[in-house]
């Protein structure tokens, strides 16, 4: 039996407002995964990698990271762990590479080795000729880039990171994904959350989705996506209709006077679509995929699972 | 081993950062007591007759040594912990694997660092208007040193309650200030009445403003053994109060 990264046995917060925001949790994951932990705003994500990383007391359950339980082996579990928060915590006065180096000294790494891993990760993040700038003074990507370097100092074999992409442009992003699949690849194991579905699509082999302090799903992606079965598409118009078009087995919404968005079921395929609305006249322009499958399903799930008899 | 070196993190981070706001850490005691020598000691002093058999400016010397390092200690730890819990910075200290008290002692090191290092600054000051005496430099040095133990304990148990920033301004100003001026910074206990006497002694600051006065110029108005207790027991229990709201999380764990 392979080794879990992370496992969580009946985890449960409740906060001392009296709020519960994790509600009975049990969540594997394997070593070497890549695992997206997705969820609405205030689901209980960051309560959970809090728990996990020693910043939240949990109320009861328990955790153990590689082997090593969080009460029994607290310091042993804590070496095992990296973690990108999802708010800047570091000393905003202290330059990128003080702030790197620190952490490495919390680790009780010798000097000579944190000055290595310093440089190594700073680079690797692509800030090494900004380490001598007051961290106050770098870019928001560029500050997130930092809390990386910091996570990954002391080569830690779980690195969790709390929306590491959030108010990231696209390029940094993309070359964040690429520099996250490399240090997976390399061995680490990776947990995110994130709100950019695409980005657990692209990165992630197994996910769970977390709702109101609970787990709503937890499978492999592929076989999740798997499970889409609707399809959505923007059409473009020849020319301006007045109200959608009524096409039996689509549900057609309108954006715009000259552009529709279609629920395509798998099953019916796009042709009956488009005979349809030649039928009716009207002339399609251009078509995109819209490529949010992701966000569809989890909208379904979490509307799914819904107790009944809630009115929200 | 992992321990001491976090441990030497810890300080040097703390030394490195009163050092870098030297003229809000350092400056500004050099130039107080400047002023407390020159106005007290020489002006106002001038006009004294002797205390104890000492030149008023000798007698307040001590005291004024003393309570810069009662401020600044104190100034440092609820400054530099309440800040880092502010700013979340914290955080980093309690993922890694840091026990409790290498946080505590890390803290208080730094206060000690500032405390006597603004001491030694407001000494060599002294000098610019007395020669500085030293009757017994182990009792000076020994209760300088738990003094800034002490005061640095107490700075971080409030930057560890606090709440706001006003929350770390009020015992500096409405308890440590009165209770050093009145601690026998300036004056002998031996000249005030009976009852007032008496209150004074409720003071620990008192004792450890005399004891620092006997290693200096040799006279105190209280015993000084006693003082070094009283000094180790606030220290013995503010040590045991911080590691239990560590240990509780209070005020930087949910
Ligand atoms: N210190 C606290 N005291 C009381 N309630 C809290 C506290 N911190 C978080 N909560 C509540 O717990 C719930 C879960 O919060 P959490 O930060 O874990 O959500 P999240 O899934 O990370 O959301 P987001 O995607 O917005 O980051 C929220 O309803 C939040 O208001
Ligand atoms: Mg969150």
């Amino acid at each position: 039996m392979s080794m879990n990264a992370l496992s969580i046995k009946n985890l449960r917060k409740t906060y001392q407002n009296g709020f519960e925001a994790v509600k009975g949790i049990d969540l594997d994951v394997e070593a070497g995964d890549f695992f997206a932990l997705l969820g609405p705003n205030g689901a209980g994500k960051s309560t959970v990698i809090g728990i996990v990383s020693s910043l939240v007391n949990a109320s009861s359950g328990s955790v153990s990271i590689f082997g090593h339980d969080l009460y029994k082996a607290r310091n042993l579990a804590k070496t095992c762990l990296g973690l990108v928060p999802q708010e800047v915590n570091f000393n905003q006065f202290d330059t990128a590479k003080s702030i790197v180096l620190n952490m490495a000294g919390y680790y009780g790494m010798p000097r000579k080795l944190a000055l290595q891993r310093t440089e190594h990760c700073l680079k690797k993040m692509d800030l090494w000729d900004k380490r001598d700038t007051i961290s106050r003074r770098l870019s928001g990507g560029m500050k997130r880039r930092v809390m990386i370097a910091r996570a990954m100092v002391h080569s830690p074999k779980l690195l969790i990171l709390d929306e590491p992409t959030a108010g990231v442009d696209i390029e940094i992003r993309r070359s964040m994904w690429q520099t996250m699949k490399q240090v997976n690849e390399e061995g680490t194991t990776i947990i995110l959350t994130t709100h950019y579905l695409e980005e657990a699509e692209s990165l992630c082999r197994n996910i769970a989705i977390i709702d109101q302090g609970r787990i709503v799903e937890h499978s492999d992606m592929k076989s999740l996506l798997a499970r889409l079965h609707i399809d959505h598409f923007i059409l473009d118009l020849a020319r301006p209709l007045a109200q959608a078009p009524v096409i039996d087995g689509y549900l057609i919404e309108r954006v715009d006077n000259t552009i529709l968005n279609v629920a395509v079921p798998k099953a019916l395929g796009l042709n009956r679509l488009f005979s349809g609305l030649s039928e009716q006249n009207i002339e399609v322009t251009s078509l995109k995929n819209k490529s949010n499958r992701l966000e569809q399903l989890f909208m379904d799930l979490i509307d799914a699972k819904k107790p009944e008899g809630r009115d929200e | 081993m992992n321990n001491a070196i976090a441990f030497r993190t810890l300080v040097s981070k703390e030394t490195k950062r009163f050092i870098r706001i030297w003229p809000q850490t350092l400056l500004p005691p050099a130039i107080t007591t400047a002023l407390y020598f020159l106005i007290f000691g020489k002006l106002i002093g001038g006009r004294l007759g002797d205390i104890h058999g000492v030149s008023y400016m000798d007698y307040i010397v001590p005291g004024i040594i003393l309570m810069s390092v009662i401020s600044h200690s104190y100034a440092n730890v609820v400054s530099s912990f309440y800040s880092t819990k502010f700013q979340r910075n914290i955080e980093e200290l309690l993922v890694a694997p840091v026990p409790n008290w290498i946080i505590l002692a890390g803290y208080v090191t730094g206060g000690i660092v500032r405390g006597v290092l603004v001491g030694t600054v407001v000494a060599g000051i002294s000098m610019l208007f007395d020669p500085l005496e030293c009757q017994n430099v182990y009792i000076a040095l020994s209760i300088a040193l738990l003094t800034a133990i002490l005061f640095s304990l107490a700075g971080f148990i409030n930057a560890v309650l606090a709440e706001s920033f006003d929350d770390i301004s009020i015992i500096p100003n409405f308890v440590l200030t009165p209770l050093s001026y009145l601690g026998g910074v300036f004056y002998s206990a031996a000249m005030l009445s009976d009852t007032w006497q008496t209150i004074s002694m409720g003071n620990p600051i008192l004792y450890m403003v005399n004891a620092f006065r006997y290693g200096l110029i040799g006279v105190s108005d209280v015993d000084v053994p006693l003082a070094f207790a009283i000094t180790g027991g606030f220290i013995v229990v503010l040590t045991a109060f911080s590691l239990y709201l560590l240990h509780r999380g209070t005020g930087i764990k949910n």
